[in-house]
């Protein structure tokens, strides 16, 4: 039993080893030791979602998820998700739309809608504010996220955006 | 806020894991999905010696059909459920619960076994498999028992998981073709933990209601099963009178006391309106 632990993971592609110690959550390892801040640490109880990732390709919360958990899996973070190109239109849409306002929330907010778009491509307003439930905006631009999920569905299901 | 320091291991078998806890005897906890225990660590609500990371044993996950029950491993993640084939025509009623379970970036970590096993008041599962009538297997160094879920569920966050033992599986009887069930909750924010709601099995016996099990979270220390209002309803027709009745009867059946969400007032008002909804959903579907 170890207060400290050894992981191997790949982060964005990379292969990542470092020694964490066990308490350390997945987000404030991700931020603190690797400089990836683009994922932010809001509530630390799993309600607000800015803290989301994906691990082993689903979201999950970087709050709720030890570091030491995630030996041996494959992290994206938004930094990894804009440099692929994946969620291109997302971010486009997110622009156009004014859904970015202080940003805080964006990060969890992309990486939701960036599930919800490949998971329920035939989502409605309704399904997609359901599916947004888990991440807070606190300058309340839930119109305007909404909207720009709305256009890269209408986009993709078009056939002109990525995916 | 960061949670107190702990140690971390990650056992590779059930007998490891019960040397681990006799060892550390209070000291430790049970990681599975870490959904509710991370934000209470988070919150310092709680500081354990050791965290037990159950994720690495094997046989604890999936979901099999077993003759005339479901058995749902502890450690199946909640989105394994609510995409379950399986669990939608045999288990309707967890099937219609599950996108109500938090958010689908906590569902896609979040256990089974691990929501049974912390029996949140509040929460949606262990109500289900209350008026499911399930069955918990648990597993200790002395072997394995088996529990029902009307002698499972104890307290506020009390079950009858020992010290030392481990929840490994969750078995519900399939729904038969002349049954029927029902789900429904009130929360603030969807996916939030519900001021009231209530999961429902019966069978409508041409038009009159048998063998009801009525369970409501939210408003009591524990899954509520309501006897009294059962009682009321049984062998009569769902009309607006008995349904009257039945609402009168819940006020017997439940006291709630008032949380953050709302007033224990309120949450008995909510309560009645569930059961008035869950009672003509029950009523109207096709056995």
């Amino acid at each position: 039993m170890q207060r400290d632990i050894e992981i191997s993971l790949w982060v964005n592609g990379e292969p990542v080893r470092r020694r964490v110690e066990a308490r350390r959550s997945l987000v404030d390892f991700l931020r603190l030791e690797l400089g990836l801040t683009g994922s932010h640490v809001g509530c630390e109880h799993g309600v607000c979602g800015a803290c989301t990732v994906r691990v082993d390709g689903t979201t999950q919360r970087g709050c709720l998820t030890l570091a030491a958990q995630v030996d041996g899996c494959r992290i994206e973070t938004v930094e990894g998700l804009s440099d692929s190109g994946s969620i291109a239109d997302l971010q486009a849409a997110f622009l156009e739309r004014n859904a970015v306002q202080c940003g805080y929330c964006s990060a969890g907010m992309l990486l939701t809608a960036a599930e919800l778009v490949a998971a329920r491509p035939a989502a409605d307003r309704a399904a997609i504010r359901a599916y947004m439930a888990g991440n807070y905006c606190r300058c309340t631009g839930y119109q305007a996220i909404v909207d720009a999920i709305e256009a890269v569905l209408r986009q993709r299901r078009a056939g002109a955006g990525p995916g | 806020m960061k949670p107190a320091p702990f140690a971390y291991v990650k056992p590779a078998s059930l007998a490891e894991v019960f040397r681990i806890l006799a060892a550390a005897g209070d000291g430790a906890r049970l990681l599975a999905g870490g959904q509710s225990l991370m934000p209470s660590l988070n919150l310092r609500l709680s500081a354990p010696e050791v965290l037990v990371d159950i994720n690495g044993l094997p046989g604890l996950r999936g979901i099999v059909l077993r003759g005339d029950r479901l058995r749902i491993g502890a450690l199946t993640r909640h989105v394994e459920v609510e995409h379950s084939e399986l669990v939608r025509r045999h288990a309707p009623l967890i099937a219609a619960a599950m996108p109500h379970i938090a958010h689908p970036a906590i569902r896609n970590r979040g256990t089974f076994g691990g929501s049974i096993a912390l029996a949140d008041p509040a929460a949606e599962l262990p109500a289900c498999v209350l008026a499911l009538d399930g069955e918990m297997e648990i597993a200790g160094s002395a072997g394995t028992r088996r529990v029902a879920a009307g002698d499972f569920f104890r307290g506020l966050y009390e079950t009858a998981v020992g010290a030392g033992e481990v929840l490994t599986a969750v078995e519900v009887p399939t729904q038969q073709p002349d049954w029927r069930s029902t789900f429904a909750e009130l929360a603030r924010r969807h996916g939030d933990y519900a001021m009231a709601g209530i999961a429902a099995q019966g069978w409508i016996d041409g038009d009159r209601a048998r063998a009801l099990r009525l369970v409501f979270f939210g408003v009591g220390l524990q899954p509520m099963r309501a006897v009294q209002t059962e009682t009321v309803l049984t062998g009569q027709r769902i009309t607006r009178d008995i349904v009257g009745a039945a609402q009168a009867a819940l006020g017997q059946d439940l006291q709630p006391v008032g949380d953050i969400q709302a007033g224990g007032a309120t949450k008995l008002h909510l309560a009645r309106v569930l059961l008035a909804r869950a009672l003509a959903s029950l009523a109207r579907q096709d056995p």
